[in-house]
């Protein structure tokens, strides 16, 4: 392999771990209450900027890094409670519109909060570079990658080893059977907005040392998220893994080998032709419509 | 009901230029005439068959650029480029929506969106046609050499245009057609068993909202005599798809109200500067979450519920 591949494939590793982060965040919310939530990406903005403007205020990382995923886990729950809890028998286009209309109420509010600069966190563990096989690797790489596979180990023992996990699990299977075993839907909902922001806010706190973090960071982000998303399959957790994987991958090998002007473009053509022969996504199941 | 409103429209269209006082209010009005022409097809494809696109800004800067650049770049005649733009646009939008339109709910959401921005990152990619991010000028329309100029007559032409394609919508929608569309958006399958091709009645409609957006982004680009990316892009998108779901879907009469209130709200806006961004998003927030509906149909149950009533 040349060096020149694994850096491309380093890159493109980094960046689909975010957007897989991302993307989990879309498939637990959809889950929970069927709603595509269009602010994810400003989720991972809240993360970035917050955390940035804590270190700023001379917090160290480690305290910023939680201070700001516990501010995006609040702006989480408060989206739920004021815009879509309120509106939960509204149309599909109806609560996307809703969902839009929260993404740019909290740019412009992130824009008011702190300001229009773009903004970089220091790296977590110095910025000296690691020779893999002649290409270099930057350790917040491996800060990125790292943390992710620890977050996803942490989802799954959350979903399938404790009570509230279960619980999600049981209202995205079936709503009305699992309130009449006792389950608060509405805790529920509140506990997956919570969860899908403070993943966005996480992967926005890991990947602000290298791609830097500004107020309107969100909007590629976020679509990169739900592209993931829905390539792997709506509300599969391993399909949003994978989805966002692939993602990163053909981003940067196409930004690498092709045209870096047409980088957002390959993910697209590509979504559209694996929708084109998958109408369900990569993990979708086949589902049979009932009349 | 539709004729009568079609008649207070027009009547509305007519005397409003009483109401504008300088250029400035006349090209606003002109702006939500072109807005609402594409609000009433993309509302036919959403109100009424029942299937979203998030792309629609892509058809409107194709259909753009298309008609300026074989004016500039090879100095056709304005008005047979703005024509064949729009034939092509919609050659296209039969194309994609085959295979597109299979998909359902937010899947099909998905894929528009992804046809969207590959669009407008392509119109600010190849700048050596389009100008890149920076736009292009467009000449203007002309008829037989006979060049329009000055918002007062473009008044009048987006103002006939607009009332030809609301005519054309009310007809369409009691058209054996428009209960094709509604019976597809109410269920799919029951639909296709009396007899009505799901495929075939929903890339009509595509393909009419496509022809639509495609028709005004032309004209818009030889009225204003610039195009830029953004036009094209995923926000102007979810501008066009506001408009429709906040007039009230499914009303063609709430597509023309949609466009009017949110073409004019972001110059009211201007006013409060910073908080521009903050302010259109808590209106968007607001209206969807107490008028699901949308404001005419809101309206209209109001209105209904105030005459039941016994005085």
């Amino acid at each position: 392999m040349s060096a020149q591949l694994v850096q491309f494939l380093l890159a493109g590793l980094t960046l689909g771990a975010i957007y897989a982060l991302v993307a989990l965040g879309f498939a637990i919310i959809y889950n929970a209450s069927h709603v595509i939530n269009f602010a994810q990406g400003e989720f991972v903005m809240i993360g970035g900027m917050a955390a940035a403007a804590f270190v700023d205020t001379g917090l160290p990382l480690p305290l910023a890094a939680a201070a700001a995923i516990a501010c995006a886990t609040l702006v989480g729950f408060l989206l739920e409670k004021l815009a879509v809890e309120p509106a939960r028998n509204a149309s599909v286009v109806t609560l996307i519109i809703i969902t839009i209309g929260a993404s740019i109420l909290l740019r412009g509010l992130a824009s008011l909060v702190w300001d229009k600069k773009i903004h970089a966190l220091p790296a977590f563990s110095g910025e000296a570079p690691i020779s893999i096989g002649g290409a270099t690797l930057l350790p917040q790489t491996l800060w990125v990658l790292g943390a992710t596979v620890l977050t996803v180990v942490a989802l799954w023992w959350f979903f399938n080893r404790t009570l509230t996990g279960k619980a999600i699990l049981a209202v995205s299977h079936n709503r009305l059977a699992a309130q009449l075993m006792g389950i608060s839907v509405r805790r529920v909902l509140l506990v997956s907005f919570g969860l899908s922001a403070a993943l966005g806010a996480l992967a926005g706190i890991l990947i602000a040392p290298i791609s830097f973090t500004s107020w309107d960071i969100g909007v590629m982000l976020g679509l990169k998220g739900f592209a993931a998303a829905i390539l792997g399959g709506l509300g599969s957790g391993p399909g949003a893994i994978a989805g966002g994987l692939a993602l990163g991958l053909i981003e940067a090998l196409g930004a690498g080998y092709l045209s870096s002007a047409y980088k957002d473009v390959f993910a697209f053509v590509i979504i559209l032709g694996a929708l084109v022969f998958l109408p369900n996504g990569l993990a979708g199941r086949r589902t049979t419509e009932r009349v | 009901m539709s004729r009568k409103g079609f008649i207070a429209l027009a009547l509305a269209v007519a005397l409003l230029p009483l109401a504008l006082t300088n250029n400035y209010t006349y090209d606003v009005a002109i702006l939500v005439g072109l807005n609402a022409i594409v609000c009433i097809g993309l509302n036919l494809l959403i109100g009424y068959a029942g299937q979203i696109s998030l792309g629609h800004a892509g058809f409107f800067g194709l259909g753009a650029y298309g008609s300026a650049i074989l004016a500039a770049r090879y100095g056709w005649p304005p008005l047979a480029a703005l024509a064949s733009a729009t034939v092509a646009v919609s050659i296209i939008a039969w194309i994609i929506g085959k295979p597109v339109l299979r998909l359902k709910g937010h899947y099909l959401a998905m894929a528009t969106l992804g046809l969207g921005i590959i669009v407008s990152v392509v119109l600010a990619t190849e700048d050596r046609i389009t100008g890149g991010p920076d736009g292009m000028a467009v000449p203007p329309l002309s008829i037989a050499g006979f060049v329009i100029q000055g918002e007062k007559l473009w008044y009048w032409i987006v103002a006939a245009v607009l009332l030809g394609t609301v005519w054309l919508a009310l007809n369409l929608i009691d058209s054996p057609r428009g209960r094709a569309w509604r019976a597809l958006h109410g269920s799919e399958v029951a639909a296709g068993a009396i007899g009505i091709d799901p495929a075939r009645h929903k890339l009509a409609a595509f393909v009419l909202s496509a022809a639509l957006a495609a028709g005004a982004g032309a004209l818009t680009a030889h009225y204003s005599g610039f195009i830029t990316p953004s036009k094209a892009s995923f926000l102007h998108s979810i501008e066009l798809v506001t408009m429709v779901v906040f007039g009230g879907m499914a009303s063609t009469f709430g597509a023309v109200v949609g466009a009017a209130i949110l073409t004019t709200l972001p110059q009211f806006l201007t006013v409060f500067k910073e908080y521009e961004m903050v302010l259109l998003g808590a209106v968007m927030m607001l209206t969807m979450i107490f008028m699901p509906q949308g404001l005419v149909p809101t309206l209209e149950k109001a209105l209904a519920a105030a005459r039941r009533k016994p005085r």
